[in-house]
């Protein structure tokens, strides 16, 4: 496995507030890494830095290529999703044209209808309200159209913010074991962030914990599973 | 935001100087030799004019955060009202201003309910379409009896007590200053109170202001009431001053200069409505010799109006100095002394 | 009976009109959620620069297309050169920005070709199409475009991607960026056809009403008025807005209150639609979340 992203002394502000404090990060292909922490710990800011939607410094590469100071279309362009917090739905426009929106991005046409059908297969409730606002989607069926819309660009690192956040705990396993799908068969790294810990434990390889803006440990998943101390203090379970 | 100071002092001993010494100026005429002073009286009660209309504006735009660009509707209102009362009721000019001001807070009242639904373009387009509408509706047939039609109303220049042994412009500036003393001084003590520190936290956070309890829609249409009534002031000034109003003078050209003079002099500042009211009248006096210079040094072939002036100032403004001249000293004022206190750090 | 659809007929030739002037402030709301008062300005001087061309000599439609392709370039470079730096001000900084833009556009038009009024040729005809004065060539002409036109821009934006990108850079620009679309480029696009529609209005308008600075002010009142009838973030809805708010106003004008409240009339339906419907006839309301 060679790394897929890595990010050095990553740092971020939100006017004059920093926010991150040289985080290094490295993410390997094919597999899922989980930014885990608390409320304001700079998990979701790590994601918009990486995509530089926040002022930021430090370097970040995705595949050997420097990245820090392209414009986050062309990040995206180069195979990185972004699932946004809140889901960044499209809501005046159909199911399908949110997905199909993917299509002005990409060159190649025919892998986008491949992967068009993909998300059907994934998220067959897409299909049947395909042609309804998106604005009426349930919340979990918004957060399908995200992971959607985030398939339909053919990414290679995928970046989800909270996937599970105000959904019912049904709804969150399923998306979840979708996730888990998406990752094994269609070669989609994973960088996602996440409130619920054990959830994201599950799902995870790697695992990054973060406190007010700094990386406090990270390894193997299973180590901070194991791990009672560290989960009762940062995770608190 | 630059509304600290009305929070913290009271009416500060530069103001009083500042408005001694305005109420100075008219003197220079009993020693000065010029042939031309009752002219500058007369661009004098202009500033002033322009400054109770800024003030008005500033109200709604910069303190309440509701977005007019059809205040030269509420300026029209308060002149043919004082023009009206003059012409055919007969009334001293002095006694037409309370009027003006009670005539303009209620159609500024009327005109506030529909607004309290609408919110920043919308509510710039629904005024932007009343100043449009104003100048064809003074022309109305129906109604010429009292407006004069196209051609207006005609009216005397109000002559000054005898005993003050002033000219009739020195005299009119004093009218036009005491009204503009009254009028900062209301809109400043109101902004203290804690009415005005609601109209602010109505602009701030809207949302946040109603779960406090503070009734959006009150505060919302009471705002538009007073700043059209203020607005109206100017206007009935302006038909005393000019002896003369005519449905073109109301167009929506006369609301963008109020809006220069509101962005020049800075967004939600009282002393900024001042440096405005100097400035339009300044660019509008100087507008050919601004031209002319123009012509002289980029070897244009043509004249250079006014409103393009106004236009690329009002874009430079924006991007560079967007919050006014008078904004841009406080600003300019706050870095020294940051920098003074810095420096004494190290 | 006749003089009402001679009205009638009128009112479809004005709402045509103010038909192209909303379409030009719908493409701008749709790409970039602003309401350009420039609009009118910027149509107008384009008619100007047509006027030019022909006066020099240029064929009608080669003026006509030249004009178009001009407008578009510089309503595109407006987006990139003034409004650019503005992106994320507020909405009085925009809103000031507009009404300067339309001083400046007027003052600069006066200051060129003067404030006495031109004729401005026809393409069409005004001869009478059946030969019983209800409808001329021209009439149609102008609706023919308008429609047309209409055509081209829904189409345009709902079976082009790219039409659908500028749409979701309006609706969310940090959403669609995350989808790689550009949206700074897209705001310029819009303004680019913004400006092209624009223009063509202005050349509908300048033969009917002659060509001064100030031809397009109560014009584009009435384009207000009938994107706001139609709902002003949707093409479809803006034209018939159009077409509804010129024919009423001929028949009000003609029938009730005289031409000469026509503006005030445009006022209280702006008024009107914005208190009782403001998604319009056809719009679709957008609930606003917190």
């Amino acid at each position: 496995m060679t790394s897929l992203l890595k990010a050095n002394g990553l740092s971020a502000w939100y006017g004059p507030i920093r926010a991150l404090y040289d985080l290094d990060l490295v993410i390997e292909q094919g597999g899922v890494t989980a930014l885990l922490g608390a409320n304001g710990a700079g998990k979701t800011t790590t994601l918009r830095a990486i995509c530089n939607m926040v002022r930021r410094s430090g370097t970040t590469s995705f595949l050997g290529r420097d990245i820090s100071r392209r414009s986050t279309e062309d990040i995206v362009r180069m195979g990185v999703a972004h699932v946004p917090e809140g889901r960044g739905t499209f809501v005046a426009l159909t199911v399908e044209e949110n997905l199909r929106l993917a299509f002005h991005t990409r060159r190649d046409h025919a892998a986008a209808r491949r992967d068009m059908d993909l998300v059907f297969d994934y998220f067959p409730i897409l299909k049947e309200r395909l042609h309804q606002q998106a604005g009426t989607l349930s919340g979990g069926e918004q957060q399908m159209l995200a992971i959607g819309r985030a398939l339909m660009l053919g990414p290679k690192l995928m970046l989800l913010d909270e996937p599970s956040f105000g959904l019912a705990p049904l709804v969150v396993r399923e998306i979840f074991q979708i996730l888990r799908r998406i990752n094994e068969h269609e070669q989609v790294s994973m960088l996602i962030v996440e409130q619920n810990a054990a959830l994201a434990l599950d799902l995870a390889d790697h695992v990054y914990l973060l406190e007010t803006g700094k990386v406090v440990t990270s390894g193997p998943s299973a180590l901070v599973r194991n791990d009672e101390a560290l989960r009762k203090s940062y995770l608190g379970y | 935001m630059t509304t600290s100071w009305a929070m913290k002092r009271g009416v500060g001993v530069t103001s009083i100087l500042f408005w001694i010494v305005l109420a100075l100026l008219p003197l220079i005429g009993f020693v000065s030799e010029s042939s031309s002073f009752d002219y500058y009286m007369f661009m004098g009660q202009s500033m002033l004019i322009y400054a109770i209309a800024v003030l008005g504006l500033n109200l709604l735009i910069g303190f309440n955060g509701q977005i007019s660009l059809g205040h030269s509707a509420f300026f029209a209102l308060g002149a043919y009202t004082a023009a009206i009362l003059m012409n055919f009721g007969g009334w001293p000019y002095w006694a037409t201003l309370p009027i003006a001001a009670v005539v303009c807070f209620a159609a500024g009242l009327l005109f506030g309910f529909p607004a309290l639904k609408l919110e920043g373009h919308y509510l710039a387009l629904a005024t932007f379409t009343l100043a449009i509408a104003v100048p064809q509706l003074l022309k109305y047939k129906a109604i010429a009896g009292w407006t004069g039609g196209v051609g207006g109303v005609l009216l005397d220049k109000p002559d000054p007590p005898e005993w003050t042994r002033l000219s009739p412009d020195q005299w009119l500036y004093y009218v036009c200053l005491a009204a503009a003393i009254l009028l900062f001084w209301v809109v400043f003590n109101l902004l203290r109170s804690r009415n005005g520190r609601a109209l602010m936290a109505v602009r701030d956070h809207s949302m946040a202001a109603s779960t406090m309890g503070i009734d959006l829609a009150r505060y919302k249409t009471i705002a538009f009431g007073i700043s059209a009534g203020i607005t109206g002031v100017a206007g009935g000034l302006s038909a005393i001053t000019v002896a003369y109003v005519a449905p073109d003078s109301f167009t929506l050209q006369l609301s963008i200069s109020f809006l220069v003079g509101l962005v020049v002099g800075g967004i939600a500042s009282l002393p900024g409505c001042l440096v405005g009211g100097v400035f339009i009248v300044l660019v509008q006096n100087s507008a050919q010799s601004i031209s002319d210079w123009m012509k002289a040094t980029f070897a244009l072939r043509y004249d250079v109006p006014a409103w393009a002036i106004y236009g690329v100032l009002l874009l430079l403004l924006m991007y560079f100095l967007p919050a006014g001249i008078a904004g841009g000293f406080a600003q300019a004022r706050t870095w020294w002394t940051m920098r003074g206190r810095r420096g004494r750090q190290q | 009976m006749e003089f009402f659809l001679q009205q009638f007929a009128a009112g479809l030739t004005s709402g045509a009109i103010y038909a192209c002037v909303a379409l030009g402030l719908v493409m701008i709301y749709v790409s970039t959620d602003h309401i350009n008062f420039a609009q009118g300005e910027m149509a107008m001087f384009a008619t100007y620069l047509a006027w030019a061309m022909i006066d020099a000599g240029l064929p009608y439609w080669v003026a006509f297309g030249l004009t178009v392709l001009v407008a578009f370039a510089g309503g595109f470079a407006i987006q990139r050169v003034i409004l650019k730096p503005l992106e994320r001000a507020p909405v009085l900084a925009l809103v000031v920005s507009f009404i300067a833009l339309l001083s400046i556009f007027n003052a600069v038009a006066g200051m060129i070709w003067s404030y006495t009024i031109k004729q401005f040729p026809s393409p069409f005809p005004s001869r009478d199409l059946f030969g019983n004065g209800l409808v001329s060539v021209q009439q149609l002409g102008v609706v023919g475009v308008t429609l047309v036109m209409l055509g081209l821009l829904t189409a345009f934006f709902r079976f082009t991607t790219l039409g659908l990108a500028m749409r979701a850079a309006a609706q969310n620009a940090d959403s669609a960026r995350l989808m790689g679309v550009r949206v700074s480029w897209m705001l310029a696009l819009g303004w680019g056809l913004a400006a092209a529609i624009g223009a063509i209005a202005g050349m509908l308008v300048a033969p009917i009403v002659f060509l001064d600075p100030n031809m397009m002010t109560g014009i584009l009142v009435y384009g207000f008025a009938g994107a706001l009838v139609g709902g002003i973030g949707n093409p479809m809805g803006a034209v018939a807005g159009g077409f509804i708010v010129g024919v009423l106003e001929n028949l009000v004008g003609s029938y009730v209150i005289g031409n000469e409240l026509k503006l005030t009339f445009a006022l209280i339906i702006v008024i009107g639609v914005l208190l009782l419907k403001p998604a319009g006839l056809f719009g679709r309301v957008i609930v606003k979340r917190v």
